[in-house]
């Protein structure tokens, strides 16, 4: 899976470098502020 | 051997992914109660102002909507602001009506049914240890006298801790309108607070009693 995007990136390794970190953080923000807010209130995990 | 990989690698990012997730929990849902209060003190300081406005004689049509009756504060909304003083002087949250999950996830919440701030009985708090700003994390580190002070529509009331207890989750005798005494009948105005305890567990409950101590007018 890693290895497959890492050979799909173009450029080289300082450019695909650059853009793994991009995919990662957009990944990231797209999980902290799109998908974990929106299943939160869904979990059980209210206990005060 | 390419399964074996695969799976592996699915692996290392379910696990990455949690993480984040744990990550989340405890400082991603803080923005998220810190938003909610920004509204919710924004609510009080207008309800606060027109009372404000309504002592000193500012316009009679102010003073008509400003006078809520503050028995009927709907779920969700702003009812009081607390300060505790010996947690900081920044220490400031606005307490909501309610104790349903969706409530607590905006401040510490009343327990609808429990005495008003001031009021003969029991004022019962709830409010988050983990996640969602925490604003009773440190009240395990309150000590006798300590102020709570809650600023109502109609006046401030100080409050000073009293004792603390742990209890189990379904010992609801702590919000009795005279706490452990189910049947007496309530003479003075206290305070119940009620967090998980220990912190990042949901095991006991960590109860701090407040009696109420000055009661100050707002004119």
């Amino acid at each position: 899976m890693y290895g497959f995007i890492w050979r799909r990136l173009p450029g080289g390794t300082a450019a695909r470098v650059v853009a793994s970190l991009l995919l990662i953080g957009a990944v990231a923000a797209l999980l902290w502020y799109v998908v974990f807010p929106w299943l939160t209130p869904l979990l059980p995990l209210d206990a005060i | 051997m390419r399964t074996l990989r695969a799976i592996g690698e699915l692996g290392v990012a379910v696990g990455l992914v949690l993480l984040l997730f744990y990550a989340y929990l405890l400082w991603g849902t803080d923005s998220y109660t810190e938003g909610q209060q920004r509204a919710l003190q924004r609510q009080l300081d207008q309800v606060f102002g027109q009372e404000l406005g309504h002592g000193s004689g500012d316009g009679s049509a102010h003073g008509k909507t400003g006078k809520q009756p503050i028995g009927k504060i709907r779920l969700g909304h702003a009812l009081a602001l607390l300060r505790i003083p010996r947690l900081g002087v920044d220490y400031k949250y606005a307490i909501v009506e309610g104790v349903g999950p969706e409530e607590l996830r905006k401040g510490p919440g009343h327990y609808p049914g429990t005495a008003l701030p001031g009021q003969i009985g029991n004022f019962v708090i709830s409010g988050h240890r983990t996640t969602y700003a925490a604003p009773f994390k440190k009240i395990d580190e309150l000590r006798r006298g300590d102020e709570i002070v809650v600023d109502a529509a109609e006046a401030r009331y100080t409050y000073r801790v009293d004792r603390k207890e742990i209890v189990d989750p379904t010992d609801l005798a702590v919000i009795d309108p005279v706490p452990r005494h189910p049947s007496r009948r309530p003479s003075k105005a206290v305070i119940t607070m009620t967090t998980c305890h220990p912190e990042y567990s949901a095991r006991q409950r960590l109860i701090v009693y407040g009696v109420l101590a000055k009661r100050e007018e707002r004119t």
